[in-house]
């Protein structure tokens, strides 16, 4: 069964856009660590990290980043599992396992985001 | 003083790849000194071996001028016809011929076509038009397409494929995902959709874009830099991804029908 039904150009254009979009908001998320009057290695001490998440701007920009990847990383993983056999079970299986993991993944990056935000 | 450098001959080694399935022959290199001129081509240096040294040497050849894409193999670790590669230009004193990569191997250099055939096939590579009334086709009238020489350079290159199996030979998503339909099928495929005599887009689209369509394409461009008459496979497989993902528009005016008597 195709993912969701989806055509595969509709599957590669998210794929290109994710990417995009990662590449974009991971600048910014750098960006802040270099530019907020203090150090990189400051800007990683715990209590600024923490800082971070009781900021709802940046709360929001971790979570597209983390949904961004998962989905763009996910599918590249698929795309190159996908060309090491050709048979039906195996497409389906790796698709299905692909989409569970990324499912996984964002749900535990939210849960974290949820929980060091204390919204 | 030409006339004399053209006789020149000097000797070479020919490493010629040997084996044969249905006889569970177990692959080895056969050896055979040659002599070349100038202009000797490794399809020559190879009927040379084969009709004095060795007459089971197995090769597949037929026009000797690089147009029906029957003498391809692997010449000194690149694919090559051999008709089209003169000796000298290869600057090596011993020339190792091997069958295509890619493709099943049946005896010596000759591989079986079936797969890539049946690739080119799958893509419906031929006019589709349903604007052409049916009374027209059913009785074979002499009608033809309006095509301005624009129209035909949209395509003109693709169409100059030879079938030689040089691009899916040294494609390496071929190598590893044998559902790829390949660059010489996806450049035909893009070939008539760029044709403005054509109108089955939509049925050729739901061909190439699937699980293992024209997505698998990572755009090595091996395909285009062995192709001997000059095709750009990678470039056609990128412009029919642009259409497939709605970056470039096809926006062809299709053609209109006119009588010869017009």
């Amino acid at each position: 069964m195709p993912l969701l039904k989806l055509r595969e150009s509709q599957i590669m254009k998210i794929h290109y856009l994710t990417g995009i979009c990662a590449v974009f908001f991971v600048a910014i998320h750098i960006l802040f660590r270099i530019g907020m009057g203090m150090s990189f290695n400051e800007s990683l001490e715990f209590h600024n990290v923490v800082a971070n998440y009781h900021n709802i701007y940046y709360v929001i920009l971790l979570e597209l980043i983390l949904v961004f990847i998962s989905i763009h990383g996910f599918n590249g993983l698929r795309i190159i599992l996908l060309e090491l056999k050709q048979n039906q079970w195996w497409e389906s299986t790796i698709t299905i396992l692909v989409l569970a993991a990324m499912i996984g993944v964002i749900a535990y990056g939210t849960r974290t985001i949820i929980i060091g935000s204390q919204l | 003083m030409w006339i004399r450098m053209s006789e020149e001959t000097k000797k070479i080694k020919l490493k010629v790849y040997r084996t044969n399935y249905n006889k569970e022959e177990s692959p080895h290199y056969d050896e055979f000194d040659v002599s070349v001129k100038r202009w000797t081509t490794v399809l020559d240096a190879l009927l040379d071996a084969k009709s004095y040294s060795d007459s089971s040497l197995g090769i597949r050849y037929s026009c000797r001028m690089a147009s029906c894409g029957s003498c391809g193999m692997k010449i000194n670790g690149r694919p090559r016809l051999a008709c089209y590669t003169k000796i000298s230009e290869l600057n090596d004193q011993t020339i190792v011929c091997d069958p295509l990569p890619n493709f099943p191997r049946i005896r010596d250099l000759v591989t079986d076509f079936t797969e890539f055939f049946a690739h080119h096939k799958k893509i419906e590579p031929y006019i589709q038009n349903e604007r052409v009334p049916i009374d027209v086709v059913k009785n074979d009238d002499l009608v033809e397409f309006k095509q301005t020489p624009e129209d035909v350079d949209k395509y003109l290159q693709f169409s100059y494929c030879i079938k030689c199996g040089l691009c899916y030979s040294a494609c390496p998503t071929v190598a590893t995902d044998t559902k790829f339909p390949g660059p010489q099928a996806l450049s035909q495929a893009y070939r008539y959709t760029a044709d403005n005599r054509d109108t089955g887009e939509p049925s050729r689209f739901n061909i190439i874009d699937e699980r293992h369509g024209i997505w698998r394409c990572h755009f090595a461009g091996s395909c285009s830099s062995v192709c001997p008459k000059g095709v750009d496979p990678a470039l056609g497989i990128q412009l029919l991804k642009g259409h497939l993902i709605g970056i470039t528009k096809n926006d062809k005016k299709i053609a209109t029908l006119r009588s010869k008597e017009e």
